[in-house]
């Protein structure tokens, strides 16, 4: 097939722009960065139409070749509507932090920064415990044990 | 048997009911109907023993057997058979179970509310293993062996408040379970192989698949064996059964002495007719057999703890059952079950009575416990004699069974020994050794009990037990301990029951006869080994002191209890260090090493692989397009550098008009179309969302890493140009495309390719999407108006002039601003009526009246313009999507010319009623030829000849593009209602808000402002 340098360029550019725009942490940006890519993404299925053609309308005459390929035509059509609906969506969810937080950015994600402190030791399997040798120890006794053997591994 | 299984599970289901209600004398109904079980299993024996045992199922002398039809497409079935090996184990389980259930009714208090539970899981467990003995097909075999695994651990976790029983209970689930799985890999593999997954057909077939697929089938039952040495806790997995001695007694006499630990032992018997001459059978059977034997025993001459002295004993057992019972002669078959029986029977008994000591005491630590023997008679007999049967010592049947099996050994010592080999010979030793081992911790187990004990030369005190032992409590052990002695006595009727399964063997040595159970066999050697063990066995007891001091002083080398915890540690360890290194808690950084990968790895596909350069490349078709090209990017720039909000948007959408202009050059007027209707409704939607948000686009936190953020960017351009020009330049095959124009002509009755490709060609695509698009404009009607979308606004009349859009009262405003509002209402006000139904309602200083006339004039024109795309869009450009978003745009004029209640004015409908009315169209487009004998979504024509209009074709594909129109138009309504009309609301709220709290500091009269207070 034919390749169409300046669309394969301007195609490039979309990508390149969208993905620095997508790392920022303002949400607006993002959201731009995200049109941007999806740009990108229907300049490369316009170029797999390959050359361009006659609009898909059917004339006599005119071979099937001849044509600008419908196909990717149909997707791309697909493809527009369905990034314009995410525009929206996206843009409902920038409003929203707005409103609830007063912050247009990306946030970090404080229940992860906590599952990553978390310390590797278990006292549910990894404290020493003695062995028992009867089954009938007084509960409460137990009870009491076990409560102190808790505080010690918070206190650890 | 099926019903039966049934009636067992249900029983289950209803104890914990029956347990509320009365107490723990449910015990005694649940070792009612386990006995009701035994006799059930008896009265198979007649047709058992009258069958042949290797027959295969379906003929007339095969055992009774039962099938039912469960997932024929995977193979499985229900599948039951009665044979010897079945019946003997089923014995034992409905048997001992009974029994256990008795002891259970005294060892239990009245009180406790976990019983009930506890009750009917035991029972449950009763239920699951003998569905397992009885299966005769792999998954329901597989089914039953983990459903025993999953109450093992609920049992062992009984005392769910102590950790030391929480944390047993899971050891014990994971390596069983790990070694379960390794099993079923074995078992679905053999059944495969062999195209049946019944057991017995298996078995038959053992010859056939060993010389077809010998490799297959060794590595099969080696995973089989995996599974069996996990379960009957041969090392190294054997660490799992002492800790789960944290289960109430009864559990470790039914489960962990008698039954559970069996299934391991049951499976290698099973299996040992048709695959004992695999390559890995005999060196795992006899090589972790002999260690666990060994092993076991050694460890049980060190334990204080006299249950865990029974635990480790256990484990030695188990060994030394699964060496027997793999070893695959005719007398070790024969040896095998009856040494199975013999331990089920003393090791149960020794566990009760184990239980009623520490349940009557409080303790089962043998430096404490002393001087029973003299003051619990009834209670020493018993152990007595089930020790005695442990140790091998006639007349039991402990003896009787070690007899054979130490004949068995010895024949198998004989046979190999004279092919040269001294394999035979070192097993023999190594049974002997660990059977006078196995005498030495029997009587320090009968000593730690009962005997009276001196400490430093002081006599300890003796226990003292806090009442009687009541004679129920007794009754099960010592039933037990009686069978010992009965069954030695008398053993010929046992003989009967296993012989058959034994029949399934060769014997050692071909010609000689098989051994017989007996008490007497005459001076042979195999009784000179058994006094040997005796002899070795009481020297080690006697010389305990010494045996334990050198035991002190030789180190643990392996302690496969610690390599768990290890592993279970690294584990921990390893998930806790990965997530603290990738779980940042940064989406730019997940983001970039997504991209990163995404980058990296095509690239490296295209270095490593090669490729020549494209010989077919254009610089453009013609050189607008490069103009357009770079005004694109020039907007994409832009947006970069853009410093204010709004600005960094325009050049956005300058973008997407470029792309628009290089879609029509390229011949794609439909795209073309829709592209920049999209592009001028995202302008205004992006304006009407983020108008409360400040202008400039720069937050507290400077975006970092630029550098690497750009070089990615670029990279992933890069990448993806040269990635799209390889895959360009290597098509080879015509596009499917050169098809469309006939098939949307001559089938979809349409000229546009495009739109028919939409409609008709490629229809379910679209259906998805619209789904989709109903989904995202709820989903944003959700994020703004959070509880319902359909808010109910005021009627027209009941909004007052001028009143919407108002920020302050006038009153709060500078004299500058007081003069501009002026100037910007004297625009507003017009001579004639209003233009727009709602725009009275507007604040002057919010009206345009050039806007609100050209609205007017062009509604409807752009209304009758939509439609004329929707119905002509099948031959020419245009369709749903171009005429819904166009619609839309009609609205949009309408909502910011006139505002909100203009907006209602213009659509009554809720905009959901106008997405399912459409998705329910284009539903119906897609049913209707269903009725008519056709395929779902298949187009026909409808012929009208309508008098004054003339002659018309209708494409039922249309009516599909009439759903893709009305979803779209209210996908654009629910935006325009949620980000304009809603957050007008909520703006005009917080003003009103922020004024109050403004005049309230200036002393104003709030509640004198007219123009105050939001109209919904």
């Amino acid at each position: 097939m034919t390749i169409n340098l300046t669309l394969l360029i301007v195609m490039g550019v979309m990508l390149a722009v969208g993905i620095y725009l997508l790392l920022e942490r303002s949400l607006t940006r993002v959201l731009l960065g995200i049109i941007l890519i999806s740009n990108g993404v229907n300049l490369l299925l316009l170029q797999t139409a390959g050359r361009a053609g006659l609009a898909p309308l059917v004339t006599d005459g005119a071979e099937p070749e001849e044509y600008f390929d419908p196909l990717p035509q149909a997707l791309l059509l697909t493809a527009i509507v369905i990034a314009f609906a995410l525009v929206s969506f996206v843009l409902a969810l920038i409003y929203r932090s707005w409103v609830l937080a007063r912050q247009d950015e990306v946030t970090d994600d404080e229940e992860d920064r906590r599952v990553a402190a978390k310390p590797d030791y278990d006292p549910e399997e990894d404290a020493e415990v003695e062995t028992e040798t009867s089954e009938f120890i007084e509960d409460e006794q137990m009870t009491l044990k076990e409560g102190g053997e808790d505080r010690g591994d918070e206190s650890r | 048997m099926l019903v039966v299984l049934a009636a067992l599970f249900a029983v289950s289901v209803v104890v914990p009911f029956l347990h509320s209600r009365i107490g723990r004398k449910t015990f005694f109904v649940l070792a009612a109907v386990l006995g009701a079980g035994f006799i059930w299993v008896l009265s198979y024996v007649p047709a058992v023993l009258n069958s042949s045992q290797a027959a295969a199922p379906g003929q007339p002398n095969a055992p009774p057997e039962e099938v039912f039809e469960w997932i024929p497409q995977l193979g499985a079935e229900l599948a039951f058979r009665m044979d010897a090996l079945s019946l003997a184990l089923s014995l034992l389980i409905t048997g001992v179970g009974a029994l256990v259930m008795l002891y259970c009714a005294r060892y239990f208090g009245h009180k406790d509310r976990n019983v009930g539970p506890f009750a009917a899981e035991l029972f449950a467990f009763a239920a699951a293993m003998l569905g397992l003995v009885l299966s005769d097909d792999l998954v329901m075999l597989f089914i039953f062996w983990e459903l025993t695994t999953i109450l093992s651990f609920l049992l062992i976790g009984y005392s769910a408040h102590r950790i030391f029983a929480r944390r047993s209970a899971i050891q014990a689930l994971i390596v069983t379970t790990f070694g379960g799985l390794a099993m079923l890999v074995g078992l679905l593999w053999m059944g495969e192989l062999a195209g049946s997954y019944r057991l017995s057909e298996i078995l038959d077939a053992a010859p056939e698949l060993m010389s077809i697929h010998p490799t297959a089938v060794d590595i099969a039952v080696l995973l089989i064996l995996v599974g069996a040495l996990s379960k009957s806790a041969l090392v190294p997995f054997h660490f799992w059964l002492p800790a789960a001695m944290a289960a109430p007694t009864p559990v470790s006499a039914y489960l962990h002495a008698a039954a559970m630990v069996k299934a391991g032992v049951y499976l290698v018997a099973r299996f040992a007719p048709g695959y004992w001459e695999t390559t890995y059978w005999l060196p795992i059977v006899l090589g972790f057999g002999l260690l666990t034997m060994l092993v076991g025993a050694y460890r049980a001459l060190r334990q204080t703890d006299i249950k865990l002295v029974l635990a480790y004993g256990t484990v030695s057992q188990l060994g030394f059952l699964i060496m027997v019972n793999g070893l695959g002669t005719q007398d070790a078959a024969l040896a095998g079950l009856a040494m199975l029986l013999a331990h089920g029977l003393f090791k149960a008994s020794l566990f009760m009575v184990v239980g009623i000591i520490d349940h009557e005491s409080g303790t089962r630590d043998l430096r404490v416990l002393s001087g029973l023997v003299r003051h619990q008679k009834p209670l020493f007999w018993v152990a007595l004699i089930s020790t005695a049967s442990m140790a091998g010592l006639p007349p039991l049947f402990g003896f009787v069974a070690k007899e054979v099996v130490l004949e068995s050994f010895y024949a198998y010592a004989e046979v190999t020994g004279a092919e040269g080999s001294v394999l035979g010979w070192t097993v023999l030793v190594g049974v002997v050794l660990a059977s006078a081992l196995t005498v030495a911790y029997s009587a320090r187990f009968l000593w730690g009990a009962f005997a009276t004990k001196t400490y430093e030369g002081q006599r300890l005190a003796d226990t003292t037990f806090h009442g009687r032992v009541s004679a129920t409590f007794l009754a099960a052990p010592a039933v037990l301990a009686l069978l010992t002695v009965v069954l030695a006595l008398y053993p010929a009727g046992l003989q009967a029951l296993i012989e058959p399964f034994a029949g399934r063997f060769e014997p050692a040595e071909p010609g000689t006869d098989s051994t017989y159970l007996a008490l007497w066999h005459g001076l042979t050697p195999v009784l000179g080994l058994s006094v040997l063990t005796w002899l070795l066995g009481l020297g080690t007891f006697l010389l305990r002191v010494r045996v334990s001091a050198v035991q002190a002083r030789v180190p643990a080398l392996v302690d496969s209890e610690r390599g768990y915890r290890n592993t279970v540690r690294f584990v921990d360890w390893f998930a806790v260090w990965l997530t603290a290194r990738t779980q940042r808690g940064s989406l730019g950084y997940y983001l970039f090493i997504i991209l990163a990968v995404a980058t990296v790895v095509p690239l490296s596909v295209v270095l490593f692989t090669e490729h020549t350069v494209p010989e077919s490349v254009i610089a453009y078709e013609q050189p607008l397009q490069v103009v357009l090209g770079a005004v694109v990017i020039a907007g994409g720039l832009g947006a970069i550098w853009a410093p204010k909000r709004f600005m960094a948007v325009l050049m956005v959408s300058l973008c997407g008009w470029g792309i628009a202009g290089l879609f029509a050059l390229q011949g794609s007027p439909d795209l073309a179309l829709t592209l920049l209707l999209v592009e001028s409704i995202i302008l205004v939607v992006f304006v009407l969302a983020l108008r409360t948000l400040p202008a400039g686009i720069w937050t507290q936190n400077p975006a970092k890493f630029k550098f690497g953020r750009a070089l990615l960017g670029v990279a992933f351009g890069v990448v993806a140009m040269i990635a799209v020009a390889i895959s360009m330049d290597s098509r080879t095959a015509d596009p499917v495309s050169v098809e469309y124009p006939w098939m949307s002509y001559d089938v979809g009755h349409g000229a546009n390719i495009v739109n028919v490709t939409l409609v008709d060609i490629r229809v379910w695509d679209t259906f998805g999407e619209i789904t989709v698009l109903a989904a995202a404009a709820t989903g944003v009607a959700s994020l703004i108006f959070v509880k319902r979308r359909d808010v109910q606004r005021r009627e027209l009349h009941e909004v007052p002039t001028g009143s919407v859009g108002r920020i302050m009262p006038d009153s709060a405003l500078t004299s500058r601003q007081v003069r501009e509002i002026q100037v910007a209402r004297s625009f507003a006000t017009v001579a004639r009526e209003a233009w727009l139904v709602a725009g009275r309602t507007l604040a002057p200083e919010h009206r345009s009246i050039i806007f609100e006339v050209v609205t007017r004039l062009m509604f409807h024109a752009i209304i009758l313009l939509s439609v004329y795309l929707l119905l002509a869009g099948h031959n020419s450009p245009g369709g749903g999507f171009a005429g819904g978003l166009l619609a839309g745009l009609a609205l949009v004029l309408r909502y910011l010319a006139g505002g909100r209640y203009e907006l209602e004015a213009a659509v009554r409908f809720s905009a959901g009623a106008l997405m399912g009315w459409g998705l329910a169209v284009a539903c119906f487009t897609g049913v209707l030829p269903l009725f008519a004998g056709g395929q779902a979504f298949q187009s026909f024509i409808v012929d009208l000849d309508l008098p004054v209009l003339g002659e018309h074709h209708l494409v039922s594909s249309v009516l599909f593009d009439v759903g893709v129109y009305l979803v779209v138009i209210g996908l654009i309504l629910d935006i325009l209602r949620s980000l304009g009309s809603e957050i007008d609301v909520r703006s005009e709220e917080e003003n009103r808000r922020r004024s109050i709290s403004a005049s309230r500091t200036q002393g104003h009269d709030v509640h004198s402002q007219t123009t105050l207070g939001v109209a919904r």
